[in-house]
């Protein structure tokens, strides 16, 4: 823990981490309280699986727990934490070698090169509606996990929970260029996965009606 | 003055920095005079735009039950 405090942290989150590292580590439930949600996220956008993600969390909350005196205050402590837990989550993934089929690393669906929409289906409906159905909730996850690894993970850092271009760059080690690019492709490619089922009207309750003219 | 025609392929390329407000004011006019003569690029711009919002919703994936009572059961055991 720096003696000064950094520019980069909040200072009741600065005041928390001192407490913990004097030996108060009650205050550690407190910090990490506001970020259960996109740690648990963060493993799962990896791993795909709630038993898995949420032993990851937890494993990696402890790692944070135990590391928090190294912590330096360069970036912000949920950035720090996030990046603890995706690398955790990175490593669950190669222990259990679930990655021969959907590495992390393999640039499928092509990363470079433009893009073609697959279809033009006319999707209009008011969002929020939407999610009151299960069934639009499950189509949503499906094509989330239909998305290989390095777009699942920049949608989840990125639209689901807001980290900033910079922060999201820093979790996942890339280039902010980079993440700007792989967002813009896991965008259209969800849009692609979704429009065609969501663009002639489910309505919560209702059954699916095509209406696309073509 | 005359806004200079874009393709649709260039539309594609920039619709997700269109969408976080992160291009030239003269691109987006560009765009945007596009997108009122192009249903496809629109329908794209608007797919997009749902996919954004919806993803962003918190409904969308819910946390496991009693998530947070295990990991501090784990973390004071510790």
């Amino acid at each position: 823990m720096p003696g000064e405090p950094q520019p980069q942290m909040d200072s009741n989150e600065a005041d928390l981490i001192r407490r913990v590292c004097k030996g108060a580590p009650e205050a550690f439930e407190e910090l990490v309280r506001p970020y259960e949600r996109v740690v648990y996220m963060t493993a799962i956008s990896v791993l795909k699986n709630p038993a898995d993600a949420e032993e990851v969390a937890q494993e990696a909350v402890l790692k944070a727990f135990s590391n928090l005196p190294n912590f330096r205050g360069e970036c912000k402590f949920s950035t720090w934490l996030v990046q603890i837990t995706y690398n955790e989550a990175r490593m669950k993934l190669r222990k259990d070698r679930r990655h021969l089929y959907d590495s992390v690393d393999d640039p499928q669906q092509g990363e470079e090169g433009d893009y073609s929409p697959r279809d033009f289906a006319d999707w209009r409906l008011i969002p929020s509606e939407l999610l009151e159905s299960d069934e639009i909730r499950q189509a949503l996850q499906n094509a989330i996990n239909s998305l290989s690894s390095m777009y699942r993970e920049i949608v989840n850092l990125r639209d689901i929970q807001d980290l900033s271009i910079k922060e999201t760059a820093t979790v996942l080690g890339i280039p902010e260029a980079s993440v700007k690019t792989r967002l813009h492709r896991a965008r259209l490619l969800l849009r692609d996965a979704l429009a065609p089922g969501l663009d002639g009207c489910w309505r919560a309750k209702q059954e699916y009606r095509k209406v696309r003219p073509w | 003055m005359a806004v200079i025609e874009i393709s649709c392929a260039e539309i594609w390329r920039e619709i997700s920095n269109y969408l976080q407000g992160e291009i030239s004011v003269e691109l987006r006019d560009r765009m945007q005079a596009h997108f009122e003569v192009c249903k496809h690029c629109s329908a794209v711009l608007d797919g997009t735009r749902n996919v954004v919002e919806l993803v962003g919703d918190g409904r969308v994936f819910p946390m496991p039950e009693g998530f947070s009572r295990r990991l501090y059961r784990k973390i004071r055991r510790r």
